[in-house]
């Protein structure tokens, strides 16, 4: 139980940060919400005393990789995000109690939180079958998510799932998998996509909700700016060598053990708005491009059906690292329908191949967009 | 129905009180259990329901081959890569594929990482409610808990000022007021027998274990990219190694190497020192709780895993042991063949789909599957309210697997008991030496706590067995191949017009096979059948009955109303429904009959 009922001034206190730093925290905080110096006493006098934010975490259609991921948070540990910072009223994967017992606290929070806890959306409802594709205490999951949604402050949609659909709604979606939004129409949704997310952005987004008491500024999508706004390729490491031209032509190649842009095995890197390469995962260890394999792109809308991970990108014009998430939204479509297009034709990998083949298997690295979606 | 006895030998009375619990929590996915109980509170019939269905094989239908492995990847993120390995197993095995020594080795490491991760999280965050009750370690001794502490174990973190702490913080916690994930648990319930310091303690090591799960998986993202969901390659792995080459900074290299190294030392630690004394210690004072044998003592299997060599299935190439038991037979392991017709199939008379003749069972490679949602005649409620399944209808999601038409228990105690009906000492031995330690019999093993025991010893094994692998990777890299993937065949023009291969592993909860059909270069059939199929399957034609209500029957409850009984064993199988529920037909009828927006 590690923190108790600390506040979060003590947790932080107890990471280390002293009281001047917190003030000054506080202060920023207020001019940032533009609330001046007496928000800012009013902000601290929150943070030191007020009780933690409730929060439930309901599971749909889904693999739990989302509750995974969260668990390996580092910064803050997970143990003091569930036990200091927000209380943890209702996760299925985790709970002690069950059926009756978990049920009741369903009821229990509606009535004694009314408007002032926050919904947590796992997976996602299928909508056929009247919704019995996932069965949830005798009954459709998809009503339940809708009752827990209608007293909640605000709905946080985790994962790819819950914000796009994700796999179960890959082509052809046989179970009608729907995200939230398409069925929470009355409340603030932040999405938080990725599959799952990386466990420092699910908490960081948690934190910010209870630290500043309001909702992430989010793009268009419905996706936090704060880590959602930039493309894997604007920060990855590994951007100079696409800029010189410098690619991994095969698995294991010599240019894969130098650490090469990995653009041309299909890495969905330029077009996948992710803090994958700035943040890393598990702590910052590395993330998928350094470790060899290209961006699937899973922070994406439709991500399944974008044609195979190994067929290189083909619409991407080189667009500047300025671009915004707004700009994008555009580009992504175009891609979207570029790749379904290309869907039902010879994959683009084997023409790639059987160029590679014709080339004397020396491919041009200085033109990345050299051929057609095939 | 009243009174019936099943074909693999159950009595079952369903004329007792019913018992509902749904949802069951501390699991992966969505799963109803039904019980009914005697005039003494002993369960007398069980019914287990699946109550999730994704179709992530009907979605891999015309895919590329070659990406099947992120899609069933995500058939669960619990036992994250297993499903992926899987695939590219299978996927291997249809096109010949070879790969090299260094990503077998890999893999493995990788396949063991989430062994030890997973039971260890299982243990401390899914199971331990079970056992222990929080609120009683208010009332521990601090200097009593840390005497008990250093009694079973050189853990370091042991003082009574630490344990003090500890409970100081509990306390506040708990008098807050608002309990979070404890809330509304089953504590002071008389099922839970340890003293007030066992339980401190295992709190604490509740803690601990969450901190450690994170940096464990640091493994997965050093050789994957990231956890959950690292990536995987169809012939080899992905990552590249370069130890002292231009570049090493870009590739496995080095410090890199280091950082797995040092993890395994951690995790060998914990399973020694944390994990193994924390189970031992607390199934000392659950020994008289001999219930939810089930199917173990009579019929248990296991596919193997660990390949020694690089594309050598064999059982003998196998670590971890492969056949199959049946009718409490330790003296014959039987050989599984996944690719024989008649030994894995399918059945679907008491699941939500559709055969043509529902009477026989359907080999994975000739899957039919069409969803067919209904409830029998003695249901009680409606469609979208129920209140109580008719079992002798159809009333799950999952369908009910058989090998050679014999139900079969599946996980660490079904590799366990192989293993020692083998002799090999390496699952013998421990086993022994646990059950001496504990003044058990060996027939302790058929039981939930059997089961909860096999998976700390295999934690431990697996922990041994990284540390063997990334020896080997060194021995191999210091030999001069740091090679990781064959391309040969990567491109489909290289690939025959219509091929069919399977893959299997042993996932942490047991056998999981995945079968493909390979046509034109695309995917035309595949189906999974994974441990929680086998385990929580539905009733078949004949009327046998799966692991998880074998193993609920004849169990004392406490209080009806406070199913701790029945969670206790079923976590003991640590479920995972979003596997255990999955589809795909041969011709794709299915399509036209489910509507799609």
């Amino acid at each position: 139980m590690g923190a108790g009922t600390e506040t979060f001034y003590e947790v932080i206190r107890r990471q280390g940060i002293t009281r001047r730093s917190f003030v000054k925290f506080c202060s920023l905080t207020a001019t940032s919400l533009g609330l001046g110096p007496i928000g800012a006493t009013e902000i601290a006098q929150a943070l030191e005393t007020k009780p933690r934010v409730p929060v439930i975490w309901m599971h749909g259609l889904e693999c739990t990789c989302c509750s995974e991921s969260f668990i390996r948070s580092a910064h803050p540990l997970v143990k003091d995000a569930v036990l200091s910072m927000i209380s943890l009223d209702y996760d299925d994967t985790i709970m002690a109690a069950a059926g009756h017992q978990a049920e009741a606290i369903l009821q229990e929070t509606r009535e004694k939180y009314k408007g002032q806890y926050i919904l947590a959306v796992e997976g996602n409802p299928p909508l056929n079958e009247d919704g019995m594709f996932c069965i949830d205490g005798g009954r459709p999951f998809v009503e339940k998510l809708k009752e827990m949604a209608e007293d909640s402050m605000a709905v946080i949609a985790w994962g790819a799932c819950a914000s796009w659909g994700c796999v179960q709604a890959a082509k052809p979606n046989p179970t009608q998998a729907t995200p939230i939004d398409k069925v929470i129409r009355n409340k603030p949704i932040i999405k938080v996509p990725g599959c799952p997310p990386i466990a420092e952005v699910m908490t960081g987004v948690v934190t910010y909700i209870t630290t500043f008491g309001r909702l992430p500024e989010l793009d268009r999508q419905g996706r936090p700016k704060m880590f959602y706004s930039q493309r894997i390729h604007d920060k990855c490491y590994r951007r100079p060598h696409f800029d010189a031209g410098q690619f991994v032509e095969e698995w294991d190649d010599d240019a894969a053990r130098k650490g090469y842009c990995l653009y041309k095995m299909g890495c969905k890197g330029p077009t996948t708005y992710s803090a994958c390469s700035t943040v890393r995962w598990n702590g910052g260890v590395s993330f998928p491009i350094q470790s060899g394999h290209g961006c699937i792109g899973c922070t994406e809308d439709g991500f399944w059906d974008n044609g195979s991970f190994y067929d290189r990108l083909t619409t991407i014009k080189q667009f500047g690292v300025e671009a915004n998430a707004d700009k994008i939204g555009a580009t992504v479509a175009g891609v979207v329908g570029a790749a379904i297009a290309a869907h039902a034709a010879v994959t683009t990998v084997r023409s790639m191949a059987k160029r590679r083949n014709d080339n004397g298997g020396n491919g041009n690295g200085n033109k990345p967009n050299d051929k057609s979606a095939g | 129905m009243t009174n019936i006895t099943t074909p693999n030998g159950f009595s079952l009375d369903n004329a007792g009180r019913r018992v509902v619990v749904d949802p069951v929590t501390r699991i992966e996915g969505h799963l109803r259990v039904e019980v009914n109980v005697d005039a003494n509170n002993v369960i007398r019939n069980a019914v287990s329901t699946g109550t999730m269905w994704r179709g992530i094989e009907v979605i891999l239908r015309g895919r590329d081959p070659r990406d099947a492995w992120a899609f069933t990847e995500r058939i669960c993120g619990v036992c994250t890569g297993t499903h992926a390995l899987t695939s590219v197993r299978a996927v291997e095995n249809a096109l010949d594929i070879k790969i090299p020594e260094n990503a077998n080795t890999i893999r493995n490491i990788m396949q063991l990482t989430l062994q030890v991760h997973d039971h260890i999280v299982h243990f401390y965050h899914l199971h331990a409610l079970d056992w222990v009750d929080i609120v009683s370690a208010l009332s521990a001794d601090p200097k009593a808990t840390s005497t008990l502490a250093q009694s079973i174990s050189n853990w370091p973190l042991s003082s009574p000022g630490y344990f003090k702490d500890l409970q100081t913080r509990l306390k506040k916690f708990v008098e807050s007021g608002q309990l979070g994930p404890f809330k509304n648990g089953y504590w002071g319930h008389p099922a839970y027998k340890l003293p007030p310091e066992a339980n401190l303690m295992a709190v604490a090591h509740y803690l601990e274990a969450l901190d450690f799960q994170k940096d464990m998986v640091k493994i997965h993202t050093i050789y994957g990219g990231k956890n959950p969901h690292p990536n995987w390659l169809v012939g080899g792995v992905p990552c590249a190694i370069n130890v002292d080459g231009v570049g090493a900074v870009g590739a496995v290299n080095m410090e890199r190497l280091n950082l797995v190294s040092s993890i395994i030392d951690q995790m060998v630690t914990f399973t020694e020192q944390v994990y193994l004394p924390d189970l031992q210690a607390i199934a000392s004072f659950y020994k008289d709780w001999t219930f939810g044998g089930g199917l173990s003592s009579t019929s248990v299997m296991s596919y193997g895993d660990i390949p020694e060599y690089a594309n050598d299935y064999s059982a003998a190439s196998l670590k971890m042991p492969r056949g199959v038991i049946l009718n409490g037979n330790l003296n014959e392991v039987l050989p599984v063949d996944l690719a024989d017709p008649s030994q894995v199939q399918e059945f679907v008379t008491h699941s939500w789909y559709k055969y043509p003749d529902e009477t026989k069972g359907l080999h994975p490679w000739d899957g039919v599957t069409v969803p067919h949602y209904e409830l029998g005649p003695k249901s009680k409620g409606t469609k979208t309210r129920i209140e109580a399944v008719d079992e002798e209808a159809k009333y799950s999601w999952i369908k009910s697997p058989r090998w050679k038409g014999n139900a079969v228990e599946v996980g660490p105690l079904a590799r366990y008991i192989i293993g020692y009906a083998q002799n090999k000492p390496e699952f013998k031995e421990p086993t022994e030496k646990l059950l001496k330690d504990l003044g058990l019999p060996v027939t302790a093993l058929f039981s939930t706590l059997g089961r909860t025991a096999a998976r700390a010893l295999e934690a431990q094994w697996a922990a041994h067995q990284l540390r063997y692998f990334q020896n080997k990777l060194m021995a191999s890299l210091k030999a001069g191949d740091s090679a990781t993937a064959n391309v040969e065949k990567w491109s489909p023009e290289t690939w025959p017009k219509e091929v069919k291969g399977v893959g299997f592993t042993e996932a942490p909860r047991g056998a999981l096979g995945h079968w493909i059909k390979i046509k034109d270069g695309k995917i035309d059939n595949y189906q999974a059948v994974v441990p929680t199929t086998w385990n929580g399957s539905p009733r078949d034609p004949k009327g046998g009955i799966g692991a998880f209500e074998a193993s609920l029957l004849e169990t004392p409850m406490a209080d009806p109303n406070q199913p701790l009984e029945i969670l206790r064993t079923l976590h003991s199988f640590d479920p995972c429904l979003a596997c255990s529920t999955h589809v795909l037909s041969e011709d794709g009828q299915e399509m036209s009959r489910v509507t799609v927006r």
